[in-house]
């Protein structure tokens, strides 16, 4: 017979913790998305990456040194970006290749290639810890009343810099503290989906979203729907027919995806 | 602050300079130079002043420095040398922003797939009033209404602004421009890229703001003809100020000297 899912702990943790990360990656991903950041999620993925090499490495806690990587590393592409020395996306390309480089560097040292850091590579709920679920609870209540504080001012900088600025808004600062939210978000959903396909869960539900073409509020909330059921309904999906959690969540984002836009296609045409 | 559409619209607006008043300023650029590289002056030795209830229209052939101008005296730009005060403050110094009114230019900045109603984008004028956590207010709403139904558009407001023609989108922004009731709006070239129509509602809407409100208008065109009918005082750029003067004064230099512009 079918066992009952609910009867894991695991299941239950890695639940909770999917919850957390479903609500706010596409809280994060409007702005990243509508600001054309969306590859500065993918770029922050790989740093932790290089973060979570350092926790192996040391035997800290991997979400930890991906925290603090992270958020150190987005300051740097934000600063660098801000210097007008270089374009925006060599900044990324810099950082997206240059801590893959160190990550390697750092578990070839540590023998570290084995099925530990296949899951942090590609998220698997058996791994969140207790401990996981704590740290992604502290993390999402941070992310949540940054964006509380700043949200009007998120959206307004997002829809129109220039305007924003000339209304007293300090749009610099608002771009940091767009940009240490994205790394917060990012480290928070490491044990969920995997380094490689954090920017997914970010980036995947909001672009659905937008397809429907509704106010800011409703794509928000839309976005958190197909977010939710994304998540939920992956964990399951991969318990029963044992899959790559992380891998199926993602599939399902992206079959909703395809469904939203072949139903418009069928409508407006 | 609700008005309606007066007959009186029809009299120039320039004929009631009489309003302005002389004894305090609004903008004042004094010896203000800007540049990009460190070497070639985009603006050089620039000085004027706009008074309270001014309209002034900056005008001179493209890359003459005009939008570079208009930044200076938003603060989005540093002038390499010179001063910009708003109010009598320095600009570096200046807090009260919610005073000024920006209309950027339509075409550069705006992404039309934005998940915004009109509604949304004209509440954002209030944002910087509002401060952190802070929620917008029922006065807020009911600001947002009235300056939608300034510029008629309040029938609008559940539509998305992307879905708007160009004419209806630049209404949209006027109306986040006064919903922080500034007392001077800056606009960038507001009417380009808007057929012929749309831009006679648009001046009669700006004439309205300023005769009516007594609203303080900076305003860059490329449309001379029409800009020296609507308009109080004449900047013209070309990297220096060439002159700064009536529309008559304007136009009569212009056909003495034979410029074209």
């Amino acid at each position: 017979m079918i066992p009952d899912i609910f009867q894991y702990s695991f299941i239950i943790r890695g639940m909770e913790a999917g919850m957390i990360v479903a609500f706010i990656a596409p809280l994060i991903g409007i702005f990243l998305v509508l600001r054309r950041y969306s590859l500065i999620a993918d770029t922050l993925s790989h740093v932790s990456l290089a973060g979570i090499a350092i926790g192996l490495f040391l035997g800290i806690n991997p979400v930890l040194t991906a925290l603090a990587t992270t958020v150190l590393a987005s300051l740097g592409i934000e600063r660098l970006r801000d210097s007008k020395k270089i374009y925006g996306e060599s900044a990324l390309a810099l950082f997206l290749s240059g801590s893959l480089a160190l990550a390697i560097v750092l578990l070839s040292l540590a023998h570290g290639f084995n099925t530990n850091l296949f899951n942090y590579l590609f998220g698997s709920i058996i791994t969140v810890t207790e401990q996981d679920v704590y740290v992604i609870a502290f993390l999402a209540v941070i992310v949540v009343t940054l964006l509380l504080a700043f949200y009007k001012e998120l959206v307004y900088v997002t829809f129109d810099e220039e305007a924003a600025q000339v209304s007293g808004i300090r749009t610099r600062l608002v771009n940091i503290i767009l940009i240490v939210l994205a790394a917060l978000t990012v480290s928070l959903a490491i044990p969920i989906v995997g380094v490689l396909l954090i920017a997914a869960l970010i980036v995947i539900p909001v672009v659905t979203a937008l397809q429907l073409r509704k106010s800011f509020i409703q794509t928000v909330v839309s976005a958190e729907i197909i977010s939710f059921f994304s998540v939920l309904s992956g964990i399951i999906v991969s318990f029963y027919l044992n899959l790559s959690t992380g891998g199926t969540i993602v599939l399902i984002m992206l079959a909703i995806f395809v469904l939203v836009l072949m139903v418009k296609s069928r409508w407006f045409t | 602050m609700e008005t309606e559409n007066g007959t009186t619209l029809k009299t120039p607006a320039r004929a009631i300079g009489v309003r302005v008043d002389h004894s305090k300023n609004i903008i004042e650029v004094q010896d203000v130079f800007f540049s990009y590289d460190g070497k070639t002056n985009v603006l050089k030795n620039i000085t004027f002043t706009v008074h309270p209830g001014d309209y002034v229209g900056l005008i001179g052939p493209n890359g003459a420095g005009k939008t570079t101008l208009l930044k200076s005296m938003l603060g989005l730009l540093s002038p390499t040398r010179g001063e910009i005060r708003l109010f009598g403050q320095k600009i570096s110094e200046f807090k009260d922003w919610y005073k000024v009114g920006y209309v950027p230019q339509k075409a550069t900045y705006f992404d039309a797939g934005f998940p915004a109603t009109v509604e949304e984008v004209v509440l954002m004028g209030r944002y910087a009033k509002r401060g952190l956590f802070a929620r917008t207010t029922v006065e807020d709403r009911k600001l947002v209404k009235e300056s939608l139904k300034q510029v008629d558009m309040w029938e609008y407001k559940k539509r998305l602004i992307g879905d708007l023609s160009g004419g209806q989108q630049q209404r949209v922004f006027i109306a986040r421009a006064i919903v922080s009731q500034p007392e001077v709006i800056f606009l960038d070239e507001p009417t380009a890229g808007i057929d012929r129509q749309a831009q006679n509602d648009f001046y009669v809407l700006l004439r309205k703001l300023n005769r009516e409100l007594g609203l303080t208008l900076v305003l860059i065109s490329h449309d001379i003809e029409r800009v020296t009918n609507e308009v109080m005082h004449i900047a013209w750029i070309d990297r220096t100020l060439e002159s700064y003067s009536s529309p008559e004064e304007y136009l009569r230099m212009r056909k003495k000297e034979q410029i074209v512009i």
